[in-house]
Parts: C-alpha cells; structure tokens; sequence
C-alpha cells in the first residue's frame, strides 16, 4: 500500500515539469509554428527560477522568473522565425544551444546552493487519508496548477472563439491570413505563451523537484515534451495520459536501479529516451495511411502579402 | 509606417555572399555587450577571444585540429539539410563511430597488430556511424516518425552507451578505476603530419571530403537530386526521384561521416575511449553547416571559424575567468544571426504605410 502510494506521488512529481512544457508547445503547435527550443527555455527557467528563489527565498517569485526567462528566449525565437521568416527547426536548435550556453552562465553561482522546495497542500484528515489522499490532496501547487492550465488550455482551443481563431491560423494561416486574422500576432502570442510553460516547467525541477542546481538538470525533458506532443496527437487531454505514462518510466528505471538487479545503469538511464524513440514509432505506425492530425500549416514560414 | 518583408524577384547573389558575414559582425557586437554585462572590458575581452588565437602558431595548430571533426560532420549534415532532412543527432552518430572504431584498438591492445589496426578502425567508425543513423532514417521512410526526435533521442543513448563501456566491460584494468580504456597502441593512432604537432592527418581526410562533396553536389546527377529534392519535392517525385529513398542515403552519409570523425578524434587526439570525448561537435556542426550556407568550401571556412570559438573559449575562461559556457552562448547567438541574415538573400525590407482598413469579413 504504502510502495503504491510512494510510487503514485513520484510518478505525478516527475511528470508535472513534461506536463507543463508541454502544454506550452502543443499551443504554438496548434497556432503553426514548430519551436524546437523547449530543452533551451525550461534550462534557462530552471536557472533563473533557482536564482530567483534563493535570492528572494519564495518560491513564487522563482516561478515567475522562469516563467519570464522562457518568454523572454522565445521572443527571440518569435522575432527570428515570424518577423523575418527564419527556418524554424534550425532557430530552435539555436535556441536550444543558446539556452544551454546561458544557463550555465546564469547558474554559475548557484551550483552547490540549496533552497527550501516548494511546499505541499496539507488539508487536516483529507490529506490523511490512505492510498489517494496525499497523491490527490497533498500535492505542491505546481502539480495543481499544470492540471489547471490544461484545462484551461482545452477551454480555449475548443470552447472559445480566440481558440478557433488560432486552430485555423495553424491549420491554413494563407486562409487565416485571408479573414483578416493578424496571424504573426496570434503565432507571436501563442510561441511566448509556450516559452512562459516550458520556463516554468523547468524552474519546477530545482524549485520542487530537487531543491538545487545542477548544470544540464532538464536532461532532454524539453524534447521528450515535444515528442509528446506528437503522442498525444495534438489533443490536450492525450498530453496528460503521455506525461503520466513517461514520468512513469522514468521513475520505474529509478526504483529499478535502486534494487541492484544488476541492470547495469547506463540502460535504465536511457530508457526514457528509447521509450520516446519506441512511441514516436508506434504511433506513428497506428496512425499509418490515415495521415498525420499535425496542423497544416505546422513549421511553415508566412509572410504576408501587403 | 511600418516595416515589412518583400520577397526578392530573385535570389541576392551578393546578400549570399555577404549574410555570413553580417552574421559574424553582428555576433561580435553582440559578444562586446555581453562581455560588458559580465563586467568585463568589452574590446579587450574580445581581442583575446577572437583575435589573439590567430597570432600563437600553437593556436593556430589547434584550431585546424578542432575545425577537422566539425568539417567532416557539418559536410554531411548540409546534404541532409539540403534534402530538407534533418538529421540533428550527429553527436550521437560521432560517439558512435569513436565506439565502434575505438573498439578495434580496444581489442587488438598489446596484441602486436600491424598497421592494418588504423585503417580497418576508420572503416569501422564510418560504417557505425551509417548504421546508428539509419535507425531515424528507416522510422522515418517505414513509419513515419519525426526524425528529429528520434535522432536527437539516440544522442542520449549514445552518451549512456560510451559511459557503460569505459567504465563497465572496455575499462582499463590497469587505470587506478578512472572511466577510461587503456591507451591506445601506435598501430592505432593517426599519423601527426609534422613531427611534434599535433595537427594530423585527419586534416587531409576532412580536404578531401570537401572535395569530394564539391563534385558530388555540383558534378554529379546523385548532387542534383539532393538539391532538387529539398528546392522542390513535388517537381523531385513527378522527375521519378524517390524522397524516401534519398532520405536513407543522406542519413548515411552523414551518419559515415560523423561517425568517420569520431573515430578520427579519439584515435588523434584522446588516444583512448573516456566518457566525455566530445565539446558537442555535432551540435557545433549544426552552427557550421548553416554558417557555410550548406557549401562544401563555404563549411570549411565556417568550421575554422568555430572552432576558433571553442579556442577562444578556452583562453577567455583562463585569462578572463568567464565560463566556458559562454561559447555555447555565441554559437548560439550565430546560428540565430545567420538564420535571420539569411531572410535578406530572398527577401528585403520595405517600408509599407499603415493598414488603412481591414478587407474582408471579421
């Protein structure tokens, strides 16, 4: 009972930070524009939520800085692949490397630090309770609220008209365009919407997943995000079943590694990355002649004409 | 007034030319400013990053060293790019050709084996190299699977992979329990081209390859499809060309030659196999290959470029004390600077007036 309960609550706290990144990149996806850069945003949020917190020491404020730092780097990205039309898988590796660069820059200071992590919801007997009361009711406030984002996010794109809007500016932005929907603007909108998730996603990891810094601490969690995106077939609901199941894996290697079975290391290491490989794979497979449900317009340049 | 982008009636042969360089420039200033956010005296700072590397011969050494590995990976990458295939796990493939190269002086150590051991190392790099890289290629034709993510996915693997091996089964018995293989053997090392350098004939390999993929891509009907196929797939499919097929072929050949340049590194200049064999050359190549416009000689010049960079690095973070990621930060700052100068050789700025009124139904 109480290795279930163990295994649950680690499987939700290694999943939220996948959760959160990724529901940013399925926005910009649905808008049309592919940004690659998910690693290098959640690795500078990472950097400066942890500066944030340990200078501040609240949590919050660490959040918010990585929600900023993410915003800010992808509005390089938005600059480059919108404003001038940039190819926009190469932008993303560059935003990825450049991220990378500056974490390591930001961080520099930090290493060896330590900060209180993000506190958890405590309700007196509710939180007691047995098996589901800590995993559903004892969780930190960024689990609480990437379940709420996705929520919202689901609202916008199907039950509101602005969600529409930006489903049909990524679907055929030349018909967006059109109408006479401004589609740079929404496309803009939605790519520092996405870089505010994946800064926040990563500043989850050194403010509640372990409360330090280590340089390269989001290790490909940024493009296991993008791979699920691709999962979940676009759908923000599929996304949470893909974040589970991956936090799964990751925390399944993790207790496998613990008992010594004399697996050696290195593989249960990998098999987060080789689980991604397998399921890109598998489900493109499934999907087979009925053809991609990517948008459209999905890593196409647009320029306006006049 | 507002500024807008206006495709070109045809490409800008002098803007070709000239965006790499706006790029550079651009990076340098760029560089200025960083240098002084961290406090550092900007045009100082600069000189001893970019410019001093050019006047110590030992330097200079060192850069065609580094540029040899980012020419042969960035090569390759640009036929796939040219493709519009993008293989992004270079790194992945170069570990593993430092593997399966490296491998064959693991196993022949001590033996006595003759100057076969070299040659027969560089053909097994280049053939692990292709083999790990076909992996994305064949998801990609036979299922579909992006492959940018799986080829990037394999980069982990690889990285976990090498760690395994030196310090699980191929650690050197004899090596006080560092992660590292035995040392490897004289029939095993690549020739150094003058005595007491350290420039090797890895340097030639990389010539030649430049060479080779001028008259590959300019000369030859194997050249035309990879650029027609990437300029104009559907023009490429109704010509009879085969964009599932060219996208296996490219794979490999960047894959070889990634892995070609893996093997080359460990066997000239590490001389054994240790996790860490890499400063993400097949990231850098990325930079290089988009840098050098996808072009043969255009890369060869971009890799010197780069890996004046990595040089640079090195003597900043000693005599300025700034951390070595800060090179990550300018390459990262170039392939943004390059990407955006690229858009004026098919478009140009215009100054538009404002939108009076918005056609159309809202």
């Amino acid at each position: 009972m109480e290795f279930v309960e163990a295994v649950l609550l680690t499987v939700i706290t290694a999943s939220t930070p996948l959760l959160l990144a990724a529901s940013g990149e399925l926005v910009v996806e649905r808008a049309g524009v592919l940004n690659l850069g998910v690693e290098g945003m959640m690795i500078v949020g990472g950097a400066c939520g942890f500066a944030g917190a340990y200078l501040t020491g609240s949590i919050a404020i660490g959040a918010l800085c990585g929600i900023l730092a993410g915003a800010a780097l992808s509005a390089v990205f938005a600059a480059v692949t919108l404003g001038l039309a940039a190819n926009q898988v190469a932008s993303g590796l560059a935003l990825t490397i450049l991220g990378v660069g500056l974490s390591g820059l930001i961080g520099a200071g930090y290493v060896g630090q330590k900060i209180d992590g993000a506190g958890h919801l405590y309700i007196p007997y509710v939180t007691d309770i047995p098996l589901i009361g800590k995993v559903i009711f004892g969780e930190n406030a960024f689990v609480y609220f990437s379940i709420a984002l996705l929520i919202g996010i689901w609202y916008f794109l199907y039950r509101t008209r602005a969600g529409l809007i930006l489903r049909a500016v990524g679907d055929n932005h030349a018909s967006a365009h059109a109408l006479g929907y401004p589609v740079l603007r929404i496309r803009m909108l939605a790519v520092l919407f996405g870089g505010a998730c994946a800064g926040l996603g990563g500043a989850y990891l050194p403010l509640a997943y372990t409360p330090f810094w280590v340089s390269g601490m989001t290790a490909g969690r940024g493009w296991i995000a993008l791979a699920l995106v691709v999962f979940a077939s676009w759908l923000p609901f599929r996304l949470m079943v893909g974040a589970y199941l991956f936090g799964g894996i990751t925390i399944l290697q993790l207790h496998a590694q613990a008992t010594g079975l004399g697996i050696p290391s290195q593989l249960m290491s990998s098999l987060p990355y080789l689980a991604t490989i397998l399921v890109l794979v598998a489900i493109s497979w499934v999907r087979g002649r009925r053809g991609s449900p990517a948008p459209a317009s999905l890593g196409l340049a647009f320029v306006p004409d006049r | 007034m507002r500024l807008a982008l206006e495709r070109r009636a045809e490409r800008s042969i002098a803007m070709a030319l000239v965006s790499p360089l706006i790029a550079v420039a651009l990076t340098l200033a760029t560089g200025a400013l960083l240098f002084a956010l961290l406090g550092k005296p900007p045009v100082e700072a600069l000189k001893i990053y970019f410019f001093e590397p050019l006047t110590d011969p030992w330097a200079l050494q060192e850069i065609a060293v580094k540029a040899t590995p980012l020419v042969l990976i960035a090569v390759g990458l640009s036929l796939c790019y040219l493709a519009n295939v993008w293989n992004i796990g270079a790194e992945g493939q170069f570990l593993i050709g430092a593997i399966t190269g490296g491998w064959l002086a693991v196993a022949t150590h001590g033996t006595g084996a003759g100057y076969w051991v070299l040659p027969a190392m560089l053909v097994l790099g280049a053939l692990g190299g292709a083999a790990y890289a076909l992996v994305p290629a064949v998801f990609r034709v036979r299922f579909g699977a992006s492959e940018i993510l799986t080829s990037l996915m394999l980069v982990y693997v690889a990285e976990l992979l090498l760690d395994y091996l030196v310090r699980g089964p191929w650690r050197d018995p004899k090596g006080f329990n560092f992660p590292t293989t035995a040392e490897f053997d004289a029939v095993a090392a690549m020739p150094t081209l003058i005595e007491g350098s350290r420039l090797h004939l890895g340097a030639i390999i990389a010539l030649l390859v430049v060479a080779w993929a001028t008259v590959m891509l300019g000369r030859t009907l194997k050249g035309f499809e990879i650029k027609l196929v990437g300029a104009a797939p559907r023009a490429a499919r109704f010509g009879g060309f085969s964009d599932k097929w060219l996208t296996v072929v490219t794979f490999l050949i960047s894959g070889a030659l990634a892995g070609l340049a893996g093997v080359i590194e460990v066997s000239a200049t590490v001389n054994h196999l240790q996790p860490n064999i890499s400063p993400g050359y097949g990231f850098t190549a990325i930079i290089v290959a988009f840098l050098g416009r996808l072009n043969p000689a255009g890369i060869l010049v971009a890799a010197l470029f780069l890996a004046l960079t990595f040089i640079g690095g090195e003597s900043a973070q000693i005599s300025l004390k700034v951390p070595l990621d800060l090179t990550k930060v300018f390459q990262g700052i170039l392939l943004f600077y390059v990407l955006a100068c690229d858009t004026l050789i098919l478009y140009r700025f215009r100054l538009l007036p404002a939108p009076k009124a918005v056609h159309g139904i809202r």
